[in-house]
Order: C-alpha cells, then sequence, then structure tokens
C-alpha cells in the first residue's frame, strides 16, 4: 500500500495549493492549544493529520471552515488562505464558507429525518428547485455507494442504516452542497473494518473533484489513502506544532525528523 | 450465630424496610383515589350531571355542564398564551441562554415556580379583574398561563439541551445559518419533551382552583365568553363541598373524579406521546 503512494505523490507534489494555513495560533481562554502551525494543502488531494492524542490535529481541522467559532472563548491567529482569501479574518461570510468547505465528524450524526431529507436539507436551504434537488440527492447518493442501499426506502428515518451507512450518508449530505474542500475528522473511528474500507476506498474516488483533509489516529490509514501528511506533537507547554509535513511516502519512509520517525516506527505515541 | 446468619437477618430486614417504605409512600394515593372513585361514582354516573348546568341550591339534579366548558376554554386559552411564549423562551434559554440573561430568566422562573398558586390569582385579579371591573375567564386565563410558563420553559430547556451538540455541529458545518439548524433539526429532535413538558403544564393548571378563585370567579350559567365570569370544575368542587346539599355534595365529589381523571389522561397521554417520539 505505501509503495503505492509513492510515484502519485511525488508527481504531486507542484499541485495547485487550495487551503493554505500560515503562521496559525489557537487558544482556548488563556490556554494555547496550537504553535505556529502551518499546512499547504494541495487541490484535489488528500492530505492526512497525524499525531498523538491532544496534538491538536482535530483543533487544527477546525479552523479550516471556523467551526471554532462555535466554542466560546476561543480565538485564531495567523491565516487560512482558502484560493487566497484568508478565512480567519472578520470579514470572512462564515455561512458561504462553510458551505465552501464541508465537513465530516467522527461519529455519524445523520439528523433524525428521512434518508432523502439528510441529503436534500442542504440543497432545500439554499432554495434550489425541487427537480435540482431531486437530481442532486440522487448523485450525491451515488456517489457515496449508498443509491442502490437506500433508493427504495429513501423516505425512512435515516436512523435505522447501520454507522456505516449513516457515515456515507454524512457524506452524501455534506457532498450535495457542492463543496470544494472536505474536512474529515478522523470519519472511520466509530466503523468496523468493512464499513473502514468502504469509506477509504470513497476517499479515493472523491479526490478525483475534492480536496480532503483527514484526522486520523491510524497511521496505516494515513499512508493506505492520503498523498501528503502532516506529523503533529504538542510542543512543551503543550500547544500543537507541526513537526513535518511532505509527501506521505517520504514521511513514512525517509522522515527527516527524529521524532517523526520515533513516532512512525512506534516508539512513542 | 453464624456470620452467614447475620448477614441473612440484615438482608431480609433491609428487603422488609424497602417494602415498607413503598407501602408507606403508595398507600396514601391508592386510599385517596379509591375514596375519590367511591365518592364520586355515583355523582358521576346520575343522568345529567355532564349535560345539565347547576340547578339552584334545594333543587334536585343538575349537572357541571358549565364547569367542564369552563375548565377547557379556562386552560385552553392559557395554554394558547403560555405555550408559545414557554417554548420560545425555553428555545432562548438552551440556544442562545448561556449568559447573564438566561441566567436571569432561569432564577426568575425558578421563583415562580416555587409561589403559592394563590399568588397567580392575585396578579390576575390586580391586573385584569381590577383594570376591566369585572370578573372574567380571560383573568384566569392570564393567571394560569402565568403559573404554567415556568413548567413549560424549563421542560423546553431540557428537552433541547439533550439534543446532541453533534446534530447543530452537523447543520453548521453544511452552512446553515444557527437559526435554521435552531428551528428545522433542533427543535424537531426534541418536540417529545417539549409536547411533554405542555401536556404537564396544562395538566396542572386544570386541577389549579386558588388562581380561580378571584379571576373566573364561577358562575352557574353556561357562559363561553371569555371576558364573562365563568365556572370551572375546581371551583365546583370548592363551593359545592361546604353547602348543606346532598346532590351539590355528590356533584362535588364527582367532579373532584372528573377532574382527576382528566389530568391522569393528560399524564398517560404525554407518556405515550414520549414514548413513540423516541422511536
Amino acid at each position: 500500500m505505501q509503495t503505492e503512494a509513492a510515484p502519485r505523490a511525488v508527481q504531486d507534489g507542484d499541485a495547485e495549493i487550495k487551503l493554505d494555513a500560515r503562521h496559525v495560533n489557537f487558544f482556548y481562554g488563556d490556554f494555547q492549544a496550537l504553535h505556529d502551525a502551518a499546512l499547504s494543502v494541495r487541490a484535489r488531494r488528500i492530505t492526512a493529520l497525524i499525531g498523538p492524542s491532544g496534538c491538536g490535529k482535530t483543533t487544527f481541522l477546525r479552523i479550516f471552515n471556523r467551526m471554532h467559532d462555535l466554542t466560546p472563548g476561543t480565538r485564531a491567529t495567523g491565516e487560512v488562505l482558502l484560493d487566497g482569501h484568508n478565512v480567519l479574518s472578520s470579514d470572512t461570510d462564515v455561512i458561504r464558507l462553510r458551505r465552501q468547505v464541508g465537513m465530516l465528524f467522527q461519529r455519524p450524526n445523520p439528523f433524525p429525518k428521512s434518508i432523502f431529507d439528510n441529503v436534500a436539507y442542504g440543497p432545500h436551504m439554499l432554495g434550489w428547485s425541487k427537480a435540482r434537488i431531486n437530481q442532486v440527492v440522487e448523485e450525491s447518493l451515488k456517489d457515496t455507494g449508498l443509491w442502490d442501499e437506500v433508493k427504495t426506502r429513501l423516505h425512512r428515518s435515516a436512523l435505522n442504516l447501520s454507522g456505516g451507512q449513516q457515515q456515507r450518508l454524512c457524506l452524501a449530505r455534506a457532498l450535495a452542497v457542492e463543496p470544494q474542500v472536505i474536512l474529515m475528522d478522523e470519519p472511520a473511528s466509530a466503523l468496523d473494518p468493512i464499513a473502514t474500507l468502504r469509506i477509504e476506498e470513497l476517499m479515493q474516488d472523491l479526490k478525483q473533484r475534492y480536496t480532503i483533509v483527514i484526522v486520523t489516529h491510524n497511521m496505516q490509514q494515513a499512508a493506505r489513502v492520503s498523498d501528503f501528511t502532516a506529523f503533529m506533537l504538542m510542543n512543551e507547554k503543550r500547544a500543537g506544532e507541526v513537526i513535518e509535513y511532505g509527501p506521505t511516502d517520504d514521511i513514512f519512509n525517509r522522515p527527516k525528523d527524529s521524532r517523526t520517525e520515533d513516532y512512525i516506527t512506534g516508539r512513542f505515541g | 450465630m453464624s456470620r452467614p446468619m447475620v448477614r441473612i437477618l440484615i438482608d431480609r430486614f433491609f428487603g422488609a424496610l424497602i417494602v415498607l417504605s413503598v407501602m408507606m409512600a403508595a398507600i396514601p394515593v391508592l386510599v385517596l383515589l379509591l375514596f375519590v372513585v367511591i365518592k364520586g361514582l355515583p355523582g358521576l354516573l346520575t343522568p345529567g350531571f355532564f349535560t345539565d348546568p347547576p340547578f339552584p341550591q334545594g333543587v334536585p339534579g343538575g349537572g357541571v355542564f358549565n364547569a367542564i366548558i369552563g375548565t377547557l376554554e379556562i386552560v385552553g386559552i392559557g395554554s394558547l398564551l403560555a405555550v408559545p411564549i414557554g417554548s420560545l423562551i425555553g428555545i432562548y434559554l438552551s440556544e442562545y441562554g448561556r449568559n447573564q440573561i438566561g441566567d436571569a430568566v432561569r432564577f426568575i422562573s425558578d421563583v415562580l415556580t416555587g409561589l403559592p398558586s394563590i399568588a397567580f390569582g392575585i396578579f390576575g385579579y390586580t391586573v385584569v379583574v381590577l383594570t376591566t371591573h369585572h370578573f372574567s375567564a380571560i383573568s384566569a386565563s392570564i393567571a394560569l398561563a402565568v403559573l404554567m410558563l415556568p413548567v413549560i420553559l424549563r421542560a423546553t430547556e431540557s428537552a433541547l439541551v439533550l439534543v446532541p451538540q453533534s446534530l447543530r455541529e452537523a447543520g453548521l458545518a453544511l452552512g446553515a445559518p444557527r437559526w435554521r439548524v435552531t428551528l428545522e433539526i433542533v427543535v424537531p429532535a426534541a418536540l417529545g419533551g417539549i409536547v411533554t413538558g405542555a401536556l404537564l403544564a396544562m395538566a396542572r393548571a386544570a386541577g389549579e382552583t386558588a388562581p380561580l378563585l378571584f379571576t373566573a370567579f364561577g358562575n352557574d350559567i353556561v357562559q363561553t365568553n371569555p371576558f364573562q365570569p365563568m365556572g370551572a370544575l375546581s371551583l365546583t368542587v370548592f363551593r359545592n363541598a361546604l353547602v348543606p346539599y346532598n346532590n351539590l355534595q355528590d356533584q362535588a365529589w364527582a367532579a373532584a373524579l372528573l377532574l382527576v381523571m382528566l389530568v391522569a389522561a393528560t399524564n398517560i397521554l404525554a407518556r405515550l406521546y414520549v414514548r413513540r417520539s423516541q422511536h
């Protein structure tokens, strides 16, 4: 698996940059959770954030679509450029940003509504026509491999689906508003190995059209699915830092930093 | 005595103590219910009880039709006032109320919950009856609405707080504005709890007597105009229990039984609704 990633990542080394985080610091009140973090996410590639628990991976990810705004007392400094515009600036239209940068969460969180209504929620909110909504629901469900499994029960509750199906439904729901970037926060951690594999296969299909950033605890998963990997670690003040970032093959096979090597080879973490 | 024997004896003793405690809690309720049923059933089965208005004192027969209409109308109007306002305040508290305003509202609501119910009657009397110069059903509805308000808003808040944060995040991450997420996702997910809270508040209001004494005042004529004095089941119980006529005392018991059944039915309805909405 790892060796497959090598040629792909090397060729793509100079793909255009979609999301560019520079000098990002993040604070929960007085506590600094991220220190001078940087990451250049390339378009239509999969970028993985790995590192031990508490190193700020999820915190970093949630800054990209300003989900941290929902937690009172938090503050982010630095810049995160999406196509050149700083999403952290106060004049950013957060609603519009989140339509461009979608998110898939750690646990499947379908709305307690029907399968159809889950996927149609975003398009309905955008005021699209009924015909267009029907079309985008079908396309999104096909893109996530759910269509054949649910087409006969679109109007039944989404809560009756299995965990893996629910997570793919959540992905379809995110795709329906036609985002450019999809952030995934350990999307398979609550799923069994088969369902996890489905999600990983889907990611490979989706990266033809979408830019994906994934946080994962699972190093094998990062090695299997991603083109680029960033390794994060807490510094002595417990603030997360990006230690090393590069093509996945380099991070896993030729790490430059000894701390990355220690983590990859399982000496800690 | 051997140690296992001691342990078994202690176990028996505390087991018996638990059974005794349950009985002490249950027996008064059961006796009370039994008493109301035995005393109230004859009156309830009397022809005309449900359909006749009260007859003048000393005249045999008569019913509580006026009071049934009155209770339904007074509680109905009170609910129309209290349920929308109460649930909106509850939504505010849960979704936006993590601040000093929210804490102040919670504190006032807790004070209201603890207030004796006659205070709500005085409120209705002062604010409505004194300014309009006569007793009216609407003044009773307003008094009951204020009484229901804290129950409804607290029930709404607790139901909404139970909605997982991940659902809100899912909506917001799709680019939905906060108000849409609240109204379209969070509130529907908590509807079972909100409806239950409203039904329990209505059941409580239906049984109140003190807030009606100098607001609705009572009326032996069947009255549907909310701006006129109106009868109510709890008022029938209160008034008829104190008169020296057997048929009216029977009516008081029967009205009490009817009220108990009404409140019990509402409670059961609320529970059934919760059970259904949990699936």
